[in-house]
């Protein structure tokens, strides 16, 4: 009885830790645009908490503002979009009330940096690789000469160039893809960042090429002690690297959770959806599974839940009320009205069905189609 | 057993692509030999410049071939071939491109670039007929006939690929082959493609040549597949038995990058990377060898010794 007591206390002292180390957190953010004569509802009120040294994954189709949110951490918001309402605190400010862009500067590369997703397009072909991350060194650290070229090998090989001392002296021509975003994770790391975002970093990469660069983005995340956020459309890529997962619609988060929830017990038919459509996950000769329709335009409002016209399982309250994060554990919420207490109990596709079976017996040896086969 | 009686529609046999003149040649595709039944899905899998694409495009007579044979229901298609047999081979053979963002022509209008196949082969056509056929090719994908008089910019990936597939049906192709066709597309998207590929392979009992990177797509589309590694191929296998047996390193480093989506595999799960000096060729050169029925791998008579222990045989 004593025990238990002590492991609920030490549950909620948990659980209150968790909410308060919180590096970034994002209160209810609004973010419209100006497009053609219209205005574009992006962001329509996400809230959500980035923790220290967690690794968070946000997923969602393209179109889905997970790149939009991310670019108001480094206020490179594009010229048309502004914040209508909501706050986003890091480090004791507001940023989403911050305009100086002295401030800024030392915000972006310095505290939060990016790795952009196609490597061919962002390094400068016309400067040698070295060049390049030495004027990170210079602006971020300070380093000249000397110092900053040992520094710039060093950091070279931290992201598993060999030959340091050559490779510096080439331009990004000579490198491979999977090199060049290499160094552009090198770049990012001489800001000496506390966050390290990721806006899709393997997507223009081969899988071989993909399964390492996620590896050293893990290896160097312990290495230096960063907050790494992920930006992806493919769920199958995160389960490695995340441990939190967040999910995307149409400008909000509408399911967020450790990894194993939303892989094993996932609540929003949108998560089901995503995951039923990973050809991984298929069995045998079944149709894959595919999200009908298109998302939504958000130039209009929009009634209810975003998802629902799209959705199979949509209940007639989907149509007329958005529905709030009902709380699924202590980490995991989701915005479906089907977790409400009045709900009608529904059964999620096929396949999510396998992946809360295989969720129960985590030592079962079963990958993918395995499961389909032993039947 | 069963692959004997099966139709063998389009065979390759050592062949070999190189670039180049004189001094400064490259073999791009090195001594390669394959053969794809009738009606299934092949895959060929690899990495960025491992050759996939150029044999693709061999098969397709864009590219010239520099040695071996391509045999289309047993005649040969590679070399010089006169004009009405060069329409003759074409016409049975299209192919869906990679990126469908640069594989539409941005000023035509979607009637044109679905027709434009049309109009080479049956110039003679009326203009009623051509738009029956176009209307009907669109209606086939999942698209509205009244998009015929649209411009490719209007649409989304998923719905150019989907042009991209309009275009390469309108033609009555017996053979088809898919350069990547889902590795541009968003993952709920590329569902869709996926699907509308399977479901004309079981309508029109069509032929696929299906190149990837990526072994899981393959699992879920492929009967066969063939892993080719700078220009040479290194194992061909019935998906199943590659997937659960796979033998060569290569292909266990990229089975081992394939990602799992379960976070409890996932986390486990070692990382491999193909070390080409793990061969010692030095002393004996490698063969194309047939190991068990229908599993083809390139290795020499050491390493065979040795897959055969791994394999119980």
């Amino acid at each position: 009885m004593g025990q238990k007591t002590d492991a609920a206390k030490n549950d909620t002292i948990k659980n209150d830790a968790l909410q308060n180390d919180a590096v970034i957190s994002v209160r209810d953010l609004n973010v419209k645009f100006h497009l053609r004569g219209q205005r574009l509802h992006a962001l329509r009120g996400i809230s959500l908490d980035i923790h220290q040294g967690e690794s968070l994954a946000i997923v969602g189709e393209s179109g889905s503002g997970k790149s939009v949110f991310i670019k108001n951490f480094i206020g490179l918001l594009d010229k048309n979009g502004w914040i209508d309402s909501g706050e986003i605190w890091f480090a004791g400010q507001d940023l989403a009330k911050l305009k100086d862009e002295k401030v800024w500067r030392k915000i972006r590369g310095g505290k939060i940096a990016m790795v952009m997703q196609d490597p061919m397009t962002s390094l400068n072909p016309l400067k040698t690789i070295g060049w390049q991350i030495a004027e990170a060194l210079k602006l971020h650290q300070g380093l000249a000469g000397e110092a900053a070229k040992n520094k710039t090998a060093e950091l070279l090989s931290d992201v598993g160039i060999s030959l340091p001392e050559t490779r510096m002296k080439q331009y990004p021509h000579e490198f491979s893809g999977g090199m060049r975003q290499r160094v552009v994770i090198a770049i990012a790391l001489a800001c000496n960042p506390e966050i390290l975002i990721c806006d899709e970093p393997t997507t223009a990469l081969d899988v071989t090429i993909q399964a390492q660069i996620l590896q050293l983005l893990k290896d160097l995340k312990e290495k230096h002690h960063l907050t790494t956020i992920y930006i992806t459309h493919d769920l199958g890529v995160v389960a490695n690297v995340a441990d939190r997962i967040a999910v995307m619609y149409a400008g909000d988060v509408i399911e967020v959770g450790t990894c194993e929830e939303i892989f094993f017990q996932p609540k929003h038919p949108y998560t089901w959806s995503l995951l039923s459509s990973l050809p991984q996950l298929a069995a045998g000769e079944e149709e894959l599974y595919c999200i009908s329709g298109t998302p939504p335009n958000l130039f209009q409002t929009i009634q209810g839940d975003a998802f629902a016209p799209r959705n199979p399982w949509a209940l007639q309250v989907d149509f007329l009320y958005r529905p709030p994060y009902f709380e699924v554990s202590p980490t995991h919420k989701a915005k479906t009205w089907l977790l409400d207490p009045r709900a009608p109990k529904i059964e999620p596709p096929a396949a999510i069905r396998r992946m809360m079976e295989l969720g129960k017996q985590p030592q079962a040896r079963a990958g993918r189609k395995e499961s389909a086969d032993a039947k | 057993m069963q692959n004997e009686r099966r139709n063998v529609l389009l065979d390759v046999r050592n062949l070999s692509i190189t670039f180049g003149r004189g001094t400064k040649t490259f073999k791009a595709v090195d001594n390669v030999s394959f053969h794809i039944y009738k009606g299934e899905t092949f895959g060929l899998v690899g990495e960025s410049g491992s050759g996939k694409t150029t044999i693709g495009r061999a098969i397709l007579r864009i590219h010239p071939t520099s040695g071996g044979d391509v045999l289309y229901k047993g005649k040969k298609i590679n070399g010089k071939l006169s004009r009405a047999e060069d329409y003759e081979v074409i016409r049975h053979m299209q192919m869906i491109f990679q990126d469908p963002m640069a594989s539409l022509n941005e000023r035509a209008k979607v009637s044109d670039i679905i027709a434009e196949g049309l109009m080479n082969l049956q110039p003679d056509l009326s203009a009623k007929e051509k738009k029956r056929r176009v209307e009907e090719a669109l209606l086939s994908v999942g698209l509205l006939p009244e998009f015929s008089s649209r411009f490719p910019h209007e649409f989304s990936g998923g719905q150019r690929q989907r042009i991209g597939i309009a275009r390469c049906l309108i033609m009555n192709p017996e053979f088809i082959v898919a350069d990547e066709p889902i590795s541009a597309l968003d993952v709920s998207i590329r569902a869709q493609v996926l699907n509308l590929l399977l479901r004309f392979q079981k309508e029109r009992g069509l032929t696929y040549l299906f190149i990837a990177h990526d072994l899981s797509v393959v699992r879920f589309v492929a009967s066969r597949v063939a892993v080719i590694h700078k220009g040479v191929i290194v194992e061909m296998a019935n998906t199943e038995q590659l997937f659960s047996r796979p033998l060569h390193p290569y292909t266990k480093a990229l089975l081992s990058a394939v990602p799992i989506p379960n976070p409890l595999l996932e986390k486990k799960k070692e990382l491999l990377i193909y070390d080409p000096s793990c061969h010692n060729y030095e002393s004996e050169a490698p063969q194309w060898t047939e190991i068990e029925p229908e599993h083809f791998i390139w290795a020499n008579r050491p390493e065979l010794a040795q897959y055969r222990k791994a394999l119980d045989l």
